[in-house]
């Protein structure tokens, strides 16, 4: 039988190649010839940036079960490592940058990832809290990361690639998306591997994977810098592509949480979770801004907003989380086997 | 059958949980390649950290060999990465049937192969050889190991621990919470291993009568330390361990004869 390279057929990306392709050739194709500055500098744009942060952290938490509340300071080494690059070596292409900044968080990953070799679950999660405050501390105190701004506060070069300029919210909607389409089929070819079964393996049970002849350390080891490296590259395009102008309180514990609700909301150990959780938080401020503006008219100001979201969205996480614990991938996926049944 | 080499030696062992616990004060065991080995005792015995420092599992769970030796195939392995001895074909299967819920059992049986370093046709022949030995796990392969039967799950680990094609294979209670019924197929497949391919078994076991009648030799551990050792024919004779472990404790079921136990509800 022939069986063994057909894995078991698990959806990791949507609706199999058909839905992806269309999927595609929509973001390619269609939403930049029609769309709107607000649609590409709003909604898709930061929409982009999270889907990726997210992406990065579920082979983390999601594929490994290694819990990290330092999302935001790997980004934040991605950004500033980015911003240093092409400040410094002022000849380096955008594309090389970006993968550069990459491996610097990485690195930044492998030394957070230390500590995952002796510490579990909670313990874990307070180690990667320190990595948090101390990236905080050190874009703050360390006066070159910054180029010695005030405050530690970066504006991020025009994007050039190849001499063609993407500096308009059009382009730099494309070169998000160019960079999370590449960096999601590497992530879906990696948990696709044997490594990316051996990271399954270790979340489900570590003492038997050891006992298989995972080497359990290494996977770790690797899952850390694997995961850091995407959420490097996420962080410089959140700075690059989105925010263009960004200071270190952008990266703080908030923005941690807020990948991670992203990973648990959208489900965790999916590739598509990370997209469908991005997209709830992004889509959510803007719908209950909206909402709120057409039932309350001017009283709606933005701290009211601020605070309504907030508990929106505590409840709305509550809610989805006891309704289907394993996220939206699942709820769609239900969604879906349902509506076959009907039409069958 | 003292001809065989000396397969697996323990010299007095000694095992400390957490720098406080004694769990193993001086057990010695030989298991001679070729034979089946039972590890009987009563619970807390010591049987599962000594599977444990065997693989040398203890230092990820806050153990630690504080005398004695271990050697494998003639080498001392009382440090050896738990990888390496997979590798050298020292492969266990933990107590309660760990399988990777997430992953299906193919995906499982897969890890074990490529836990070893097999190539991609080694892989796919064991499968077929795995499948062959339990069938129920062919039907289920797509089926995600978190959904499986207890007894299915214990044949998706010790499959698992099959595609890493062992010398010597060591099982922590494969009888523990299962129907009898499930119990004489593994059991089954496994003595058949032993006779068919001269697979060497280290077997904990609680259920004493079942160990006793499909190894060749046993130990008998108590309170960490190593009691009794014979052919499990002499020890079956044995008046002591008749009325400590064969005596009246046993469930009237597990007493029954095996074509009586074939019959009752799996």
């Amino acid at each position: 039988m022939d069986a063994l390279p057909r894995a078991a057929p698990r959806p990791h990306l949507p609706a199999g190649a058909l839905g992806l392709g269309a999927l595609l050739v929509l973001a390619y194709g269609i939403v930049p010839l029609t769309g709107t500055s607000y649609l590409f500098e709003a909604l898709l744009t930061p929409f982009l940036a999270l889907a990726l942060a997210g992406l990065g952290l579920n082979l983390l938490t999601g594929y490994a079960g290694l819990l990290s509340l330092g999302s935001a300071a790997f980004m934040a080494v991605g950004a500033y490592a980015a911003f240093n690059l092409s400040l410094r070596l002022p000849g380096l292409p955008l594309p090389a940058s970006l993968l550069l900044a990459g491996f610097v968080a990485a690195l930044a990953g492998l030394a957070a990832g230390l500590p995952a070799l002796r510490l579990r679950g909670f313990y874990l999660a307070v180690s990667t809290l320190a990595v948090q405050f101390f990236v905080a501390w050190a874009l703050n105190r360390i006066g070159w990361i910054s180029d010695d701004s005030p405050s530690g506060v970066i504006t991020a070069p025009r994007l050039v690639v190849a001499g063609l300029s993407f500096d308009d919210p059009r382009g730099r909607y494309l070169v998000s998306l160019t960079v999370v389409t590449l960096l999601t089929l590497v992530a879906w070819r990696l948990v696709s591997s044997p490594t990316g079964r051996n990271l399954v393996a270790i979340r489900d049970n570590e003492t038997a994977a050891r006992l298989v002849g995972v080497k359990v350390a290494r996977t770790k080891l690797l899952a850390f810098a694997a995961s850091s490296f995407v959420i490097g590259i996420a962080g410089a395009l959140w700075a690059f592509a989105y925010l263009r102008t960004v200071e270190p309180a952008g990266f703080n514990l908030d923005r941690s949480f807020q990948i991670l609700f992203i990973v648990i909301i959208g489900g965790l150990g999916t590739l598509r979770g990370a997209f469908l959780g991005a997209g709830f938080i992004v889509v959510l401020p803007l719908l209950l801004a909206r909402l709120g503006a057409a039932l309350l008219g001017d009283g709606f100001d933005s701290g009211t907003l601020e605070m309504v979201q907030r508990i929106v969205l505590g409840a709305l996480i509550v809610a989805l989380l006891i309704r289907e614990p394993a996220g939206l991938a699942a709820l769609l996926d239900r969604a879906g086997r349902r509506l076959g049944r009907r039409a069958a | 059958m003292s001809a065989a080499p000396t397969l697996l030696q323990v010299e007095a062992l000694e095992v400390v949980y957490g720098g406080a616990v004694h769990a193993l004060h001086g057990v010695d065991l030989a298991v001679r390649a070729g034979e089946i080995v039972a590890l009987v005792g009563a619970n807390g015995a010591g049987k599962t950290t000594l599977l444990r420092a065997v693989s040398n599992l203890l230092p990820a769970l806050r153990g630690q060999v504080t005398a004695g030796r271990l050697a494998y195939d003639g080498r001392d392995v009382t440090r050896t990465r738990t990888d390496a001895l997979v590798r050298a074909g020292l492969v266990g299967v933990l107590e309660g049937r760990h399988c990777f819920r997430g992953l299906s059992v193919q995906e499982n049986l897969v890890a074990g192969g490529l836990g070893r370093g097999s190539g991609r046709s080694d892989v796919r022949a064991d499968l077929e050889r795995v499948y062959g030995l339990f069938p129920r796990l062919a039907a289920k392969r797509e089926v995600a190991a978190g959904l499986l039967s207890g007894g299915e799950q214990q044949m998706a680990a010790i499959g698992r621990a099959l595609m890493g094609r062992p010398r010597l294979l060591v099982l922590d209670e494969p009888s523990m919470g299962l129907a009898p019924r499930v119990v004489e197929e593994i059991y089954r497949v496994l003595a058949g291993l032993n006779r068919a391919e001269g697979l060497t078994l280290l077997v904990a076991e609680q259920n004493v009568r079942l160990a006793l009648r499909h190894a060749h030799h046993a130990v008998v551990l108590e309170n960490g330390r190593s009691a009794l050792a014979g052919s499990a024919a002499s020890l079956r004779a044995r008046d002591d361990v008749r009325s400590l472990y064969l005596g009246g404790a046993e469930c009237p079921e597990a007493a029954a004869p095996p074509e009586a136990r074939r019959r009752a509800p799996a």
